[in-house]
């Protein structure tokens, strides 16, 4: 009847429906932004937009940015536009996240510039915050791919930043900074591995164990806040992180500044994301740890215990988040503030997801919001005629976007949020 | 190496699935393990490869007696096994799979990936299994997989592999070259257990035969002088004629015509490839195929759950390509799906609940926006009844019932209503050998009052025993048909492999 | 094939309805009321922890009963919590019955909530009979459409709703911030973010202010009561409710059996959010007359308990949403009497939700209680 030839032949005969539409989606998007920066931002704009680079006192200083911006603008919606109608038409499988991570790129600058036109901000001082405001996304993000790895869903991560900030300012007040930060670390360990045994032993839902873990340790928190540091103020007064500069490195112009003059924080987030990501993937323990997410029948039958592992993981997230915790009070004001995470917890899940599961994936994507969180500070000073509520709101926004996957989907480890039971 | 199995129980809760089990599996021989679904056999295997510990009984290497306290154990033991589901991680390589758990290392506990490759080419040179190391599980056909999981074993240095129901996913050729494995492996003086439910099969290639009922050891000896009658007798407890009772079709009109039907897969693969066919009124047509050559699409598409992407399904004359499963229920689609306890029941509901699954919406059940649970459940009391249910009430969670009652449950409700078509996917799978029987005289019974039955199945038996007409479906096509009453396995077998002369 | 039940006989037997065995009256009773004791046990560890006495630990405990059922003015506070809780809760149970995990009860509260004092103070001289199912529905309808978005997003993209929900609660706080800024909304003459006030024909009127003025209680627990019944009617009852529950349990199934699954995520989300839109009503009609900033005071975080608690079945919610309402009135009072911090009821409640999520902790902890756990599954 049929020969293996047409069979063959069949198969280029494939269908990519779903990637045509990605791409039309993305240039349709492209071309809104094309728009956008035409009708809005190219719209009552004169003059031209000073972006600072480098302080006068600084050892190597560069001269200011300053672009004009009618003409940016312009430059910008065409470029977009040519880049939406290239995504549209040809839909460019090959190119589709590139020229719409660019895109995006580019509409962010034309709402920079438009919103600075005759004025003059630091750029060095916007990209400096957005490194420090993406240190506890990352580090939740961070907490998130290592439990969800093991197929441990953590939205417990919220709690596991608020422990860490409450056990940071409590104990750095008591015994200085590093004991402080040793006990946020300490908490957020605790909380991951009761996490642990709430999931693996008790098998309790795992999204029910997240949310109930949030809610006692916000009950916590905001208990002892308001029975005890109301009377002893002494216990909520811990010592700051100074930035720590690193010889040369941080004289550097702009890089400098951004990335080497920095708190304990910032490095400490960096050597995690880059140990996290050689042990996942690059070591005999993160390959087990990986395959306990992926089919962990499978890995029992290899005797690879998966509860051990389950709980190993998990607890270690949990002190990553403490880590990052600690942040909020050891690394910023010292204080501690009743619920003063602020939601940082859930979009650090947003973060793993945009960032595939993939500890630098999730770092970059906390740079992402850390910049529309630091944007969003920095343009109340800028006076435009944007309600700040509604900047605000643009990182849950973009949150939604990113898990909507309408900027391409990802898949995550297949037995994700499965419980395992042995018999 | 030699294992006894001495006394071996093993209970989960008040159910007993191992009773005082013995068994001897002896190096360079082929222990057939014979049983129904159900019998056991799985349990018993899982005790020995340590993911159960056995409530009581021993088991001894070598006449030590040994404990295992986990899987790890019994591979450390030299015990390998080759599960039915197979154990491998799709988003992982061939070497990575192979290495999982025995993992060659360098400092700071890093992964040496290179090694693990060359220690898997090494395997395929000696054993002749060319499997590629660095492709990944998901890209790899199921023939290939299987050898994937035997590498992962011989790569553990076993000297006893069980394989479990290691045929099921094979076509009859793959099936030969697999044999061909397995006796190079007991040459080379492994011991093996196959564990299957296939009479022919394992009087072909086992050396010794134990036979499992009930969790218990029932009977066994040398396969050369034993029958398939005898065997079947003793695997289910009476005689059985594997015979289905079938008077010869009288084929009526076209009921159901399907013409280039194309049908994709969710990541845009062709599933169906161009399929047409008819099936009439008073016929079984039954589609062989192994197992992921489009069968499941297909059922789905016709079924209404799956779109179509090109050509067009009649029924009756009336064009439903583009039709829901509801309308085509309505239209008198009955539906036996292939995965019951995920599509084609719910678990957690009630008997009654589950008897009205699909039909709940009909104004027999419902008035305006609400249930007549009372008739419901006087409804579902007189199927449960009728279609042989066993179940203390219709209240009952479904999720408690055994496979072949759940099953019942599904056919009482498909087929208690007035059909014309009945679309069933494996409608045995994984039953004992009573409600196999019932449920293919439901099946016939359903043709003889008229109805157009199409059937799909992996086991080419239940293909041949209840067609009338035979379609060999291979890589998303109808490769070829057969005439149910003169067909020979062997050329429908060759067919499942692709090879059309 | 020929009927094989002349008489009937077999199938009336199967029509018998087993008595609920012991396992059912474990899980049902014993789990809930070891929580319970168990999480004011460890409430009073805690204020133990924090250098509370154990003197004012048991006057706490005193006026925690005191607060909520000691008196009729401690009833009437347990019940105005209670509706809201309820209320909400409904909503939420609604959703995890049709296997959707919706925590944005919160944000629904406050964009109901705001609906209904816009539609509140807006039409004076209308008359009440008009004005207060006015103004209820209009807080229905604005929190089931608030929270169809995470539905939509749930059924057409697959976004999952869990953090979809969380990012709209987040994104209501600065929306509702954003809308009290407004001259149409704020009041005159006010600097901070204050809404005008709700006329009185859409107030939901005070039930016993004929006795005692101060008497707080309102005539939304009799919305609270209808919800309830109704919600029963929906799931239990229904079509309708068949199709979510369905859907809840095996997807795979409801679409088997031809239900329009992104239909029914969308109508369950909207349903949900109709009902915590009511519960923002509730507040804004009965009990604050305006909206504030953050007016939800977190009612929709702990109306997930509830529903965690009342096993998501409408009974079971009305009677979680009475004890945590009397445990939070019964908070206030500690507050006032024994000068413990209403916050540690935030504690106990995370802790009844710990025990009752995790019923082999219970067993553990307190063997004694059960009977021997039985395996029965098998792989």
């Amino acid at each position: 009847m049929t020969s293996p030839a047409d069979i063959a032949a069949a198969a280029p005969q494939r269908l990519g429906k779903g990637r045509q539409r990605q791409a039309r989606i993305s240039g349709a998007v492209l071309l809104g932004l094309a728009a956008l920066v035409a009708l809005v931002f190219a719209q009552d704009v004169a003059g031209e937009a000073t972006f600072r680079l480098s302080r006068p006192t600084d050892p190597l200083a560069l001269p200011d940015l300053v672009v004009p911006a009618l003409p940016f603008s312009y430059a910008a919606a065409a470029v977009l536009a040519f880049l939406g109608v290239r995504q549209f038409l040809r839909g460019g499988v090959r190119w589709t996240s590139l020229s719409l991570g660019f895109g995006l790129f580019l509409a962010v600058a034309a709402f920079l510039v438009w919103a600075t036109a005759g004025k003059s901000f630091s750029l060095t001082g916007m990209l400096q915050a957005t490194v420090v405001r993406a240190v506890p996304i990352a580090l939740g993000g961070l907490a998130g791919v290592l439990s969800e790895r093991v197929a441990v869903v953590n939205i417990a991560i919220e709690g596991m930043l608020l422990a860490g900030a409450f056990t940071g300012a409590l104990i750095g007040s008591l015994m200085g900074g590093l004991g402080g930060l040793a006990a946020a670390v300490a908490i957020g360990g605790l909380f991951g591995f009761i996490l642990a045994a709430l999931v693996v032993t008790y098998r309790v839902d795992q999204i029910i164990a997240g949310v109930v873990i949030n809610l006692f340790v916000l009950g916590v928190t905001s208990y002892v806040s308001s029975q005890v540091y109301q009377e002893y103020r002494f216990l909520n007064n811990a010592p700051v992180f100074r930035p720590v500069k690193i010889p040369f490195l941080g004289d550097l112009p702009v890089v400098g500044p951004v990335l080497f003059n920095q708190n304990v924080f910032v490095y400490g987030a960096i050597v995690m994301v880059a140990v996290a990501t050689y042990y996942l993937f690059y070591t005999r323990m993160g390959l087990r740890a990986r395959s306990v997410g992926e089919h962990p029948r499978a890995a029992d039958t290899l005797g690879i215990n998966v509860y051990r592992t389950r709980y190993v993981n998990v607890t270690i997230a949990g002190m990553v988040a403490g880590f990052g915790g600690a942040w909020f009070t050891l690394g910023s004001v010292g204080r501690f503030d009743e619920g003063m995470t602020g939601g940082r917890g859930y979009i650090g899940l947003a973060a793993m997801i945009f960032g595939r599961w993939h500890p630098v994936g999730a770092l970059m994507a906390a740079l992402v919001f850390g910049f529309a969180d630091a944007m969003q500070q920095k343009l109340a000073l800028l006076n435009t005629p944007i309600p700040s509520e509604f900047l605000a709101m643009s990182p849950y926004i973009a949150t939604i976007i990113v898990v909507a996957g309408l900027i391409g989907r990802s898949r995550p480890p297949a037995a994700d949020g499965q419980p395992y039971a042995k018999e | 190496m030699n294992i006894e199995l001495r006394g071996i129980t093993k209970r989960f809760g008040s159910l007993v699935a191992n009773r005082d089990v013995n068994m001897d599996i002896r190096a360079g021989q082929v222990l057939g393990l014979l049983g129904e679904n159900g019998a056991g056999k799985s349990t018993l295997m899982n005790v020995l490869c340590g993911l159960y510990r056995p409530n009581e009984g021993q088991i001894l290497i070598d006449g030590k007696p040994v404990a295992f306290d986990g899987p790890g154990d019994a591979i450390a033991a030299g015990i390998g096994m080759v599960h039915q589901h197979f154990m491998l991680i799709p988003v992982f390589t061939v070497a990575e799979n192979v290495v999982l758990g025995v993992e060659p290392t360098g400092p700071l506990d890093h992964l040496d990936l290179k090694k693990a490759r060359e220690q898997v080419r090494e395997i395929n040179d000696t054993y002749g299994l060319e499997v590629d190391p660095d492709a990944l599980i998901e890209t790899l056909p199921v023939g290939i997989q299987q050898r994937v999981e035997i590498i992962k074993v011989l790569f553990r240095s076993a000297e006893v592999v069980i394989f479990d129901e290691p045929t099921a996913v094979l076509t009859p050729q793959e099936v030969e070259d697999f044999f061909k494995i397995v006796r190079g492996l007991r040459d080379d003086g492994k011991a093996i257990v196959f564990i299957t439910h296939k009479l022919n099969e394992i009087i072909e290639i086992a050396d010794r035969i134990s036979v499992l009922r009930g969790g218990e050891i029932v009977g066994g000896g040398d396969p050369s002088e034993m029958t398939e009658a005898e065997l079947a007798e003793m695997m289910v407890g009476r005689p059985v004629s594997f015979a289905v009772d079938k008077t010869p079709a009288r084929p009526g009109e076209p009921l159901l015509e399907v013409r280039d039907l194309v049908v994709l897969r969710d990541n845009d693969d062709i599933a169906v490839n161009h399929v047409s066919m008819t099936i009439h009124r008073g016929e079984v047509v039954g589609i062989a195929g192994v197992q992921g050559n489009g069968q499941t699409p297909l059922v789905e598409a016709l079924t209404g759950l799956r779109q179509v992407a090109g050509g067009e399904v009649r029924f009756k004359g009336e064009d439903i390509t583009h039709a829901g499963a509801r309308k085509r229920h309505q239209l008198g689609f009955a539906h036996i799906p292939e995965d019951r306890q995920r599509t084609g029941l719910v678990p957690a509901f009630s008997i009654a609940e589950n008897m009205v699954l699909d039909c709940y919406y009909d104004d027999r059940f419902s008035r305006g926006p609400n249930m007549l649970w009372k008739v419901v459940n006087e409804t579902a009391a007189r199927n449960a009844a009728e279609f042989d249910v066993r179940a203390p009430s219709v209240f009952e969670a479904v999720r408690k019932l055994s496979g072949g009652n759940q099953q019942k449950v599904i056919v009482a409700r498909e087929l208690s209503r007035d059909t014309e078509m009945l679309i069933a996917a494996q409608p045995t799978r994984g039953l004992d050998v009573g409600s196999i029987e019932y449920i293919h005289g439901r099946i016939m019974h359903a043709r003889d009052e008229g109805d157009g039955v199409l059937i799909v199945s992996s086991e080419l038996d239940e293909i041949l025993a209840l067609s009338d007409r035979i379609l060999v479906m291979f890589e998303g096509r109808i490769v070829a048909e057969f005439d149910g009453a003169t067909a020979e396995k062997s050329k429908v077998g060759l067919a499942m492999a692709g090879a059309v002369a | 094939m020929t009927y094989q039940d002349p008489t009937g006989k077999l199938s009336e037997k199967l029509l018998d309805r087993a008595a609920p065995d012991r396992a059912a009256f474990e899980d049902l009773v014993i789990v809930p009321l070891f929580a319970v004791v168990v999480a004011l046990i460890l409430g009073a560890l805690t204020m133990l922890a924090t250098n509370v006495d154990l003197a004012t630990i048991g006057k706490s405990y005193v006026a925690l009963l005191n607060g909520s059922v000691g008196s009729l003015n401690a009833i009437s506070e347990t019940l105005t919590a209670a509706a809201p809780l309820t209320l909400a809760g409904l909503g939420l149970a609604l959703g995890f019955r049709a296997g959707l995990f919706n925590i944005g009860a919160e944000g629904q509260i406050l964009v109901g909530g705001m609906a209904t004092v816009i539609v509140g103070f807006s039409f004076p001289g209308m008359p009440a009979a008009i004005h207060l199912p006015l103004a209820l529905l209009a807080g229905a309808v604005a929190g089931g459409l608030y929270a169809s978005i995470a539905g939509w997003l749930r059924a057409a993209t697959g976004a999952h709703e869990v953090i979809s929900t969380i990012m709209l609660n987040l994104i209501s706080y600065r929306l509702i911030d954003y809308m009290l800024r407004l001259p149409f909304i704020q009041r005159e003459g006010r600097a901070d973010p204050v809404s005008k006030s709700v006329l009185e024909s859409a107030e939901l009127p005070r039930l016993l202010s004929f006795i005692d003025p101060n008497l707080r209680v309102h005539a939304g627990i009799f919305l609270m009561f209808a919800a309830v019944a109704a919600v029963y009617w929906l799931l239990f009852r229904t079509r309708l409710g068949f199709e979510f529950r369905t859907s809840g349990e095996s997807p795979d199934a409801a679409r088997y059996a031809g239900m329009r699954a992104g239909l029914l995520i969308v109508l369950v989300m909207g349903l949900a959010g109709a009902l915590a839109g009511l519960a923002g009503a509730n507040q804004v009609l009965g009990v604050l007359g305006r909206a504030t900033p953050g007016f939800s005071a977190g009612i929709g975080f702990d109306a997930i308990s509830v529903a965690l608690l009342g096993r998501s079945h409408p009974i079971g919610v009305l009677l979680a949403g009475l004890l945590f309402g009397a445990l939070e009135a019964g908070g206030r009072q500690m507050q006032v009497d024994a000068g413990v911090s209403i916050d540690l009821i935030g504690i106990i409640q995370a802790l009844i939700i710990v025990f009752i999520a995790a019923p082999l902790l219970v067993r553990a902890l307190f063997p004694w209680g059960f009977s021997k756990l039985t395996k029965t599954s098998k792989e």
